[in-house]
């Protein structure tokens, strides 16, 4: 990114994905985000770190992507009493992000929306659990909030509140639609429902440990999270991982990516009332899962990779298997691929539906998997190809339409572009060591990873404390930015259509609720 | 229509009459055994996500596929709370959704059974309690039974769905088999 317009100083952020630290005033964060928005930059994350203990009062960091790495706007927000400028209106995904920080740190935008996102009255308004002096108290009981919902009046309106807790087996949240008849006006989403103090858990874990907590950030996306969260460790120890080790890390998160996507297009084909679909690709998924317990010891490759490496070799036993499964795979996904694409009754619900034209996307800073299917051509894999995907280079796949098609498409493109993936990674595998030794990096170093999950960049923003603990760790979900994308998406289709358009994005909740 | 018949076909049946493993092998069977005896109908399970990180979702899905196929077995998922049997909860459960936990609780009839799932559900997991999490399941409602694992693998949902039933056969009323 070219910030020099503004003559801002920079330093290098170490780690897997070129990055940089820029440090701004108040004027400038404005500036440099207009800037970075002008070079098509979009907004990754944003947090606040309470850096009172240090005499520095608050840092609010701004992690930007473009085609050069990641930049991160480093601005210091003197006390909690000051605010910052607001930036939601450049990066319309920032407004939660700005609340969130609030919530946890107290620090506030100037922005005018000050409703609050991820607290529920479970702790009292004026407490924030990233602060460094916050002391929980056994006598907090759960509470109920009273949520400013934006209502639509007129005649025929009325409103539908779904959740949190949901009809089918998926994560609680709340939404709320104003429809005419079926038709959706307004849908708006109130999420935070299992905000479970995972960064404030990270504070209390040894930095060689909490791996373990990244994994279980969300579920789904387990490998993606924990190879996020080893890169930043492994940038502020220095530790270099052998090729191994990354090569072995991406055949898990190949394989994670494979399995999701099987899952998701059987959910898509049963929400558009075709069960056969959700029979086949169950199955095969359930085939994904079983060749991953013989291979990597755990059915969704849970704590395999660690800071350092990954935790076991490949059996050199399994690689026939492995082989084997993806050529089955591709052969029965092309047969079921047909099935989906001359299914009339199918495509008549996947096309048009929760369409999100490529300007839109653009302006909302659309990510991962549902960019890709709306012109948003962004893969970490391929932009930064950062090992194995130096040697083994992942191609991307994009469509145009931004439709539950194109994301359906994108889904099958990908998984044949992970299938031939995983083979050349079974094929060329390097000798040597799968893990190294990390040391306790030094106190009050900045550490990134980045790594594209099956559903986006899952990125991880790590500081280390003194003696190999954690001074701050922020994960951040690709559903951030994408969750509000679907209040879109949704706009005048009918209600039914929902659950299909929601799965056709598959978000998380616990990645995004922290 | 004829690929898919043909597909259909090809495939076959694939659900399991006997699992792989020894312990386990006649999971299936001895449930649908079980369910028909004590229920004389089909068992009917309300899935409650009580603030997990979605893997013993992913997992509880699983029992779905053709290998599992939960459904021949006389198990069948619910949409509400006030048609279920049984809750299926996964945790840790967090402040946030104690409330609803509590309320889907209330809402499903009585004799009703609560079958904690996953090392969140059991002991709050990595999670523990803070001021976010409450931990474990049973901290918010009174539980039969737990599984453990992280996440628990169908089998052993499978396993634990049956310990439930077993403990309560026949279904008493819920003075009876929550003694606190």
């Amino acid at each position: 990114m070219n910030l020099s317009g503004l003559g801002l100083a920079s330093a290098p952020i170490p780690g897997a994905i070129p990055a940089l630290r820029v440090p701004v005033s108040s004027g400038q964060l404005l500036a440099a985000c207009r800037l970075a928005w002008e070079q098509a930059a979009t907004l990754v994350a944003l947090w606040v770190t309470d850096d009172r203990d240090r005499g520095r009062g608050f840092c609010l960091r701004v992690a930007l992507h473009d085609a050069d790495g990641l930049t991160v706007l480093e601005y210091t927000i003197p006390e909690a009493s000051a605010s910052y400028p607001d930036l939601s209106a450049i990066f319309p995904a920032a407004n939660r992000m700005q609340r969130a920080a609030f919530d946890l740190v107290g620090a506030a935008s100037e922005s005018d929306d000050q409703r609050p996102w991820l607290w529920m009255a479970s702790w009292p308004i004026d407490k924030f659990p990233l602060q460094r002096d916050f002391v929980a108290s056994p006598k907090w009981e759960p509470g109920e909030e009273t949520y400013a919902f934006v209502k639509v009046e007129g005649d025929g309106v009325h409103e539908i509140p779904v959740g949190p807790v949901h009809a089918g087996i998926i994560e609680p949240g709340h939404f709320r639609f104003q429809v005419v008849g079926e038709k959706v006006l307004r849908l708006e989403e109130r999420l935070g429902y299992v905000h479970k103090g995972i960064e404030k858990r990270f504070e209390s874990m040894p930095i060689e440990a909490a791996h373990r907590l990244a994994g279980r950030v969300s579920g789904d996306s387990t490998v993606a999270y924990a190879w996020a969260y080893a890169q930043s460790v492994e940038a502020i120890a220095s530790v270099a991982v052998s090729p191994r080790a990354s090569w072995l890390r991406a055949l898990a998160l190949e394989r994670e990516r494979i399995a999701n996507h099987l899952g998701d297009l059987g959910y898509l084909g049963n929400d558009g009332g075709f069960a056969f679909g959700l029979a086949q690709f169950s199955r095969l998924k359930e085939d994904v899962l079983r060749l991953n317990l013989a291979v990597f010891g755990h059915r969704m490759m849970m704590d395999y990779v660690v800071p350092g490496g990954v935790a076991a070799a490949l059996d050199p036993r399994h690689d026939a298997a492995l082989r084997e499964q993806c050529a089955s795979l591709e052969r029965e996904i092309r047969v079921l691929r047909d099935i989906y694409d001359e299914h009339a009754g199918l495509q008549d619900r996947f096309r048009t539906c929760g369409r999100v034209t490529p300007d839109l996307a653009a302006q909302l800073g659309l990510t991962g998997l549902a960019g890709r299917a709306s012109g948003q051509a962004r893969d970490v894999r391929c932009d930064f190809r950062s090992p194995p995907y130096d040697v083994v280079p992942a191609r991307k796949m994009t469509q145009t339409d931004g439709d539950v098609a194109a994301r359906v498409t994108v889904r099958f493109d990908e998984l044949f572009e992970s299938l031939r993936l995983c083979v050349a990674l079974v094929d060329g595998m390097p000798q040597g060591e799968f893990l190294a030794s990390v040391p306790a990096p030094q106190p009050l170093r900045l550490g990134v990873g980045y790594v594209e999950g099956w559903r986006g960049p899952v990125f991880i923003a790590l500081e280390s404390g003194p003696d190999g603990t954690i001074r701050r760790c922020h994960p951040h979900d690709p559903s951030w930015t994408n969750w509000p994308v679907i209040e879109h998406a949704v706009i005048g289709n009918i209600v039914p259509d929902f659950p299909l358009i929601n799965k056709s994005f598959n978000l998380s909740y616990s990645g995004h609720d922290l | 229509m004829l690929t898919i018949l043909r597909q259909i076909a090809i495939t076959g049946i694939k659900t399991e009459a006997t699992p792989p493993v020894a312990d386990e092998d006649v999971v299936a069977a001895r449930l649908q055994e079980k369910v028909l005896r004590t229920l004389g109908r089909a068992l009917t399970i309300r899935q409650v996500d009580a603030g997990s990180c979605n893997a013993c979702e992913l997992e509880i899905h699983a029992l779905a596929n053709p290998y599992y196929n939960i459904e021949g077995v006389g198990i069948r998922f619910v949409a509400s709370p006030r048609h279920a049997d049984m809750l299926l909860v996964t945790g840790p459960v967090s402040k946030h959704m104690a409330i609803a936990l509590k309320r889907t609780y209330d809402a499903t009839p009585d004799p009703k059974l609560v079958v904690a799932v996953g090392d969140c559900g059991c002991t709050g997991g990595i999670f523990g309690e803070s001021y976010a999490s409450l931990g474990r399941v049973a901290n918010v409602i009174p539980v039969d039974v737990e599984i453990a694992g992280c996440p628990p693998a169908p089998t052993a949902l499978l396993r634990g769905i049956l310990a439930a039933i077993t403990a309560s056969s026949p279904l008493k009323p819920e003075s009876d088999s929550h003694p606190e």
